[in-house]
């Protein structure tokens, strides 16, 4: 019964969002008033039946229905709790599903709270969303029905892949897909403000909550799934420029340049039509990522089913969403008025840069990521990886960091060469002393030393636009900028400081033999069998000691039944100054261990930064909030 | 991709791959030289492992890896340049194994990407800035 409804709500949900395209295109062309009235209905009730379909599902999972057949395929009856709930979008259907549950939603709350653009550019922002909703339940509907059944039921399902058994499903997808989803409202926003020839400040101050929200869940998303590889695969890495990792972080760079470019619009009426460009461009970014990671065209953890059929489906939705906006978007831009004018040396100017510099980090993971593809149709079979990225990438992301450096030293307008260099002499003294200083104490290579002073740097330019400022009177958005650029050089310190200074111990070890590793002794006291929920394993207890100061880590090697696979759980001791990270490996036979122990200093600054991102994006979101409910509340009272 | 993975693995397999013998002790102990053992770290984490999904052999528990860990080390230990055990996996396994493309007409598109997109980019900047002023 729970099926059958979920698929209901999911067929009526299509059916509204239809509806939703023809009453917007109807308002807009005839400008009655009777269907323009109709499409804030009915995007909110639409948002909520797709919700609907999202909790039948995921009742389903909980109770283990073994007549469904995507229950039977991803889960397991004797699955924790938390996992047949996150299970529900462990798969691909599932996952799907949430997708457009959350573009449901996000068109729903534009509906019920978007008051500041005109009626007719919010009808046609709200039409564009219907479309892009409605591709995607055709997909569902067509080519990946959530709610199948299978007759006659299973007696238990397969159960879920253990590497996603951890509680990172239950964050790590949805954070992700809330970012690729309010991008997608910001391109509708595009697709509206184009449509009405409406591409201004008014435009851009309502776009840019969606930008900043979006970008917000895309840092967190991409900061968690960071850390949960690191721990998860239990080789002390934390990015491997893979095709899935590379799937999230195009946006996150398209979305980032946008937020800057939107600042641009909103405060300077300026870079309109590059603004424009870049919200199709950033949600086209999300639509490849979705193409590459569901299409099973990548192997991959993310990869959950190889269906040629989808990743086509995935493909022309695609080049239809793109293909159309990149259409509009060269058939209006000519009515889109040239914005205000600047000069080189400018806050404006350094925007342009920051735009330029991510764009082409963008370009360039995109084309590294998509070129094995490409080289495998024309038969030519070659890994992209990364050497090829860092090579590439590293760089211009190193000359990015001078420019977040110097950027918001810069006044609007106009500014002075020299005046600016007058600013800089503190981040340039703080690179410069951090460099020698490394050099003569422990000389790491060049693109860690390069690094390293180069965070130092930035972390200092970054607090100089509110030093000497009253704090209390200093905008809440300022203060996120802040915040969201020391983040940046906190977790480039991370970066710089794991790549450096990491020490590395691998050795098969008998019980109770010591093993150096960085400032520790390690000590195997023992190994154990121990059983969990749907595992059993093999526990080593291993003490580690500094400076007369001992701790107990527990890592272990699990084996699932169902499926049958074996994982490593490391155990991460984490310390002010970095974490002691310990893998159980396989016996030798000879009564030894296989010990993998890494001493990573301050590599936890990385993810902490990456926190730090997300809540410059949060303070900057609050505060811009606030700023226009006050404006509100005087324009009450004026 | 998937494809050519299957074939690629079998193609291994009598050369590296075999899950009943013990792994070789150099697929997860370091070399005693520590600037021999970073020779092989950095060329490890640039092999791709062939029956994995997207990991370099620095990072992959499967088997095969381990023992191609074990031949990069020997083979550094024993004296080899890291890129000529690169060429000689290649020259085996083909491009697909090193992470690092090479340079070579199939690649001048990607490697000139870099360049290519900063001048293009810096070109429309600029003339956005003259056109402004």
């Amino acid at each position: 019964m729970t099926a059958e409804l979920g698929l209901a709500a999911l067929w009526l949900a299509a059916a509204l969002a239809a509806l939703q395209v023809a009453m917007a295109a109807l308002g807009l062309a005839r400008g009655q008033a009777a269907p323009t009235a109709a499409v804030r209905p009915i995007a909110i009730v639409q948002g909520g039946l797709a919700a609907l379909a999202m909790a039948a599902l995921i009742a389903l999972f909980l109770a283990s229905d073994m007549s469904v057949r995507l229950v039977v395929e991803n889960s397991h009856s004797a699955k924790p709790w938390l996992y047949k709930f996150a299970g529900a979008w462990g798969n691909h259907e599932g996952s799907m599903l949430l997708w457009v549950t959350i573009l449901g939603l996000a068109g729903g709350a534009v509906a019920i709270f978007e008051r500041r653009l005109p009626e007719r550019t919010l009808i046609a922002t709200l039409g564009a969303q219907a479309v892009i909703a409605l591709g995607f339940y055709a997909f569902l509907l067509a080519a990946s029905n959530p709610f199948a059944r299978v007759s006659p039921a299973a007696r238990d399902g397969l159960g879920l892949n253990p590497l996603l058994q951890d509680p990172g499903l239950a964050f790590h997808p949805p954070t992700l897909y809330i970012g690729y989803v309010g991008i997608s409202v910001a391109f509708s926003f595009a697709v509206g403000a184009l449509v009405t020839r409406d591409v201004g400040p008014v435009f851009a101050k309502a776009m840019r909550p969606w930008v900043l929200g979006a970008w917000i869940f895309l840092t967190l998303g991409i900061t968690a799934g960071s850390y949960w590889a690191y721990y998860e695969l239990g080789w002390g890495g934390w990015w491997f420029w893979d095709p899935v990792e590379n799937a999230s972080l195009m946006p996150w760079l398209a979305a980032t340049a946008l937020l800057h470019s939107v600042t641009v619009l909103a405060t300077r009426d300026g870079l309109r039509a590059w603004t424009v460009m870049l919200a199709v461009v950033a949600f086209s970014m999300s639509m490849i990522g979705t193409f590459l990671v569901r299409s099973g065209i990548l192997t991959s953890v993310h990869a959950f089913a190889v269906d040629p059929v989808r990743g086509r489906f995935i493909l022309v939705l695609l080049a239809l969403y793109t293909g159309g906006a990149l259409a509009l978007f060269a058939a209006r831009i000519g009515t889109v008025r040239a914005g205000t004018t600047f000069t080189l040396v400018s806050r404006e100017g350094g925007l342009v840069l920051n735009n330029l510099l991510l764009s082409v980090i963008l370009g360039v993971v995109l084309i590294g990521t998509l070129y094995p593809l490409v080289a495998a149709e024309f038969g030519v079979q070659l890994s992209v990886g990364p050497p090829f990225f860092n090579a590439a990438a590293g760089p211009i992301a190193l000359a990015l960091m001078v420019a977040m450096a110097v950027g918001p030293l810069l006044r609007w307008r106009r500014d002075d060469a020299a005046a600016l260099l007058d600013r800089m002499i503190w981040p340039i003294a703080a690179a410069g002393f951090t460099g020698a200083g490394l050099v003569a104490l422990a000389p790491p290579g060049v693109m860690p030393l390069l690094g390293l002073s180069l965070a130092a740097g930035l972390a200092v330019a970054s607090v100089l636009p509110v030093i000497g400022r009253n704090p209390w009177r200093t905008p809440l958005f300022t203060w996120g900028m802040v915040v969201a650029h020391l983040g940046i050089a906190v977790s480039l310190a991370g970066m710089a400081c794991d790549s450096a200074y990491t020490a590395e111990t691998l050795i098969a070890a008998r019980v109770g033999q010591p093993v150096r590793v960085g400032p520790f002794t390690v000590r195997l006291d023992g190994i154990k069998p121990v059983i969990g929920d749907n595992w059993s394993a093999l526990e080593a207890r291993l003490s580690a000691t500094r400076d007369d100061d001992t701790i107990v880590l527990r890592p272990q090697s699990r084996f699932f039944a169902d499926p049958v696979t074996t994982t490593s759980e490391s155990a991460i001791a984490t310390f002010r100054d970095g974490q002691l990270y310990t893998v159980l490996g396989r016996p030798d036979g000879e009564g030894r261990w296989q010990l993998r122990l890494w001493w990573k200093p301050f590599v936890t600054l990385i993810w902490f930064g990456g926190g730090l991102i997300a809540l410059g994006g949060l303070l900057s979101l609050v505060g811009r909030w606030r700023r226009e409910r006050r404006a509100a509340v005087r324009e009450a009272w004026a | 991709m998937r494809r050519l993975l299957l074939p690629l693995a079998l193609l291994a397999a009598p050369a590296l791959a075999d899950p009943t013998t013990p792994p070789s002790a150099l697929a997860d102990t370091q070399l005693r030289d520590p600037a021999q053992e970073a020779q092989a770290r950095a060329l490890m984490t640039t092999l791709r492992c062939l029956v994995c999904q997207g990991q370099s052999i620095a990072d992959s528990d499967a088997s095969m890896a381990g023992d191609m860990r074990a031949l990069v080390r020997s083979r550094i230990a024993a004296g080899e340049r890291p890129a000529a055990i690169r060429t000689w996996l290649v020259e085996r396994y083909g491009d697909y194994v090193s992470y690092d493309p090479p340079l070579g007409p199939a690649t001048w598109p990607l490697w000139l990407a870099p360049v290519a997109l900063l001048v293009v980019g810096a070109l429309i900047a600029r003339s956005s800035f003259r056109r402004r002023r």
